[in-house]
């Protein structure tokens, strides 16, 4: 399979702190590769080096088979970024937002003008084209933003924390958004802090932490090496805390955790939910609390590294 | 890892010639922000023309005994003051597309890479100009009048507009430095107040403290606005246009080489 980004052993210093240390990665041509990390992982730093904003210490990269470096000015013909904030002019009306990069890539005015239209129909803003970006919402804002990258119908995407900050209703309609470009042919590298996020777009993941790969593979790879889900139990009667983590235990074939009197475990086939009820139900164990939920990023991060995702500053945006 | 996608052959690079036109495509954006929302230029438009009134009728008989002869004194000066103002904007400008991302966007395209500072300061320009007739229309309305012909007024305002341009590049220094746009602000009217009033603009020099004095000759706001107080009333003078335009090649020699090394610092 061919690599429309290809990056190997990217490093990236600032001061004291290391946000890449060696970071490897591949987006096949025509997929969703996600990177998935907490805050101050490193993920905004990769971005800013796979898109030409930063040059990388040591390492080098890839996209469309041009250097980040030396061939900067053809990588940018190929790209579209949408960064962690909403890049938009908020003086400027949505239409002329788009307009301003037609004209910038060299578009004459009545292709850019043709252009800005048709992408604020396709992405529900046709109605405020001609108000400042100013008075939109938060995912009105993120949706003239993805446009405004995709005005050059660039054949790479980055996407650098699309969705933070989104209401889920905002968040759903731009993840239909970012299928429907995949669908259309191109590569996407998006980063993001949420399990489900990536799990519904991406077709690889490679999760970092404090700038390292830590694992990468399909989603199902990773949710079978990690445990997708949680199963929660919690007894009535705190006599019955040793069967229960037994059960859990065997069933679950993981040392389940005891905070208190709840028994949590990581599980990856859900029929270990029924087996569980029915075998605390022959033991006669009343419980109160019985769940199973979809793992947080915090409990990947826990099974992965064997340490809480830390809530770090992201050290590579705070400035002078 | 595997051999990447093929892809057909893009420009190196960009010519010249697409920078100017990406710089005026950045600029007319600074322009367009300005027709939305006129009365941003009012924020610093409305304080020359109060100070104008202010200085003309509370003080102007006190100063000059005569508020007339008190408003033809002091206009070139003033005009001056609310140029450098007015640079504020480009740092202002910087900043905010600096923190809000836009930089970042305007970065990873493939455009020149000093056409949006060049843009920014290109649409201050048009700022400058735009305010210079403003201060200048207000006091004409109060009976203000040239005492020269067309051709030295034009001289004033180019003039104006050269230092104005030399004198971006601090706005453009502390715009690139400063962490909001707020602070871009505070810093520019704690440092051009004193500036621009320990100078000859609203009072001559000779009533001052020799010490005082001392700094304000050489102040660059003094010999600016002689220079236009010369070009505006009594005719041209060759030494203060002449100590303007090296205040301005200095300035600009200082603060570009600074400004553009802060810039890489910070991107």
């Amino acid at each position: 399979m061919n690599h429309a980004i290809w990056a190997e052993g990217l490093v990236k210093r600032f001061g004291e702190t290391t946000a890449l240390d060696g970071v490897d990665l591949g987006v096949r041509t025509g997929t969703v590769l996600g990177l998935l990390g907490p805050n101050g992982a490193g993920k905004t730093t990769a971005v800013r080096v796979l898109s030409t904003l930063l040059k990388p210490d040591a390492g080098h990269a890839r996209v469309g088979g041009y250097d980040v470096v030396n061939d900067a000015h053809q990588v940018r013909q190929l790209i579209g970024l949408t960064g962690q904030y909403a890049a938009v002019d908020e003086m400027l009306t949505g239409t002329e937002n788009l307009l301003l990069i037609g004209r910038l890539l060299g578009h004459p005015k009545r292709q850019a003008k043709q252009r800005a239209r048709e992408l604020l129909a396709d992405f529900g803003l046709a109605d405020a084209a001609d108000r400042a970006a100013k008075t939109y919402s938060g995912g009105m804002r993120r949706r003239l933003d993805l446009a405004a990258s995709l005005v050059g119908r660039p054949p790479m995407l980055y996407l650098d924390e699309p969705t933070t900050g989104l209401d889920p209703r905002a968040r759903s309609e731009l993840w239909n958004l970012i299928r429907s470009l995949v669908a259309g042919g191109v590569t996407v590298l998006l980063t993001t802090q949420y399990l489900d996020e990536a799990d519904e777009l991406c077709d690889e993941i490679v999760v970092i932490d404090h700038g390292r790969v830590i694992a990468s593979g399909t989603p199902g790879e990773l949710k079978s090496k990690t445990g997708a889900q949680t199963l929660a139990v919690r007894p009535e009667d705190e006599v019955h805390l040793p069967v229960v983590t037994s059960v859990v235990a065997e069933l679950a074939k993981v040392t389940p955790d005891v905070e208190g009197q709840l028994v949590t475990a990581a599980v990856t086939d859900p029929a270990v939910l029924p087996a569980v009820v029915r075998r605390l139900d022959d033991a006669g164990v009343v419980v109160t609390e019985l769940a199973l939920r979809s793992s947080s990023l915090n409990e990947v991060f826990l099974s992965l590294t064997g340490h809480p995702a830390e809530e770090d500053e992201e050290t590579e945006r705070t400035m002078a | 890892m595997t051999a990447v996608t093929a892809v057909p052959e893009l420009n190196p690079r960009v010519s010249p010639i697409e920078g100017v036109r990406q710089s005026l495509t950045l600029a007319w954006r600074t322009v367009v922000q300005v027709r939305h929302n006129p009365w941003e230029l009012g924020d610093f438009s409305i304080q020359p023309i109060m100070f104008v009134l202010l200085f003309t009728f509370v003080f102007g008989g006190a100063i000059a005994g005569d508020t007339s002869a008190y408003l033809t004194f002091m206009l070139p000066g003033m005009i001056v003051m609310n140029m450098l103002f007015v640079t504020l904007y480009v740092g202002q400008g910087l900043n905010t597309d600096l923190t809000k991302g836009v930089f970042d966007r305007l970065r990873s395209l493939p455009i020149a890479r000093w056409a949006p500072l060049a843009g920014r300061i290109a649409a201050d320009q048009v700022k400058q100009a735009w305010s210079i007739l403003l201060v200048l229309a207000v006091g004409m309305v109060l009976g203000f009048r040239f005492g020269t012909n067309l051709a030295s007024v034009l001289g004033a305002i180019a003039l104006l507009l050269v230092f104005a341009l030399a004198f971006s590049w601090v706005s453009v220094l502390v715009g690139v430095l400063a962490k909001d746009p707020e602070r871009v602000q505070i810093f520019g009217f704690t440092a051009l107040f004193p500036i621009t009033f320990v100078s000859n603009v609203f009072v001559p020099a000779e009533t001052m403290p020799g010490w005082l004095q001392a700094f304000v000759n050489v102040n660059p706001v003094s010999i600016l606005a002689d220079a236009c107080r010369g070009l505006m009333l009594t005719g041209a003078e060759a030494t203060p246009i002449i100590q303007t335009l090296v205040w301005a090649a200095a300035i600009a020699a200082v603060f570009a080489p600074l400004s553009v090394w802060a810039f890489k610092r910070r991107v």
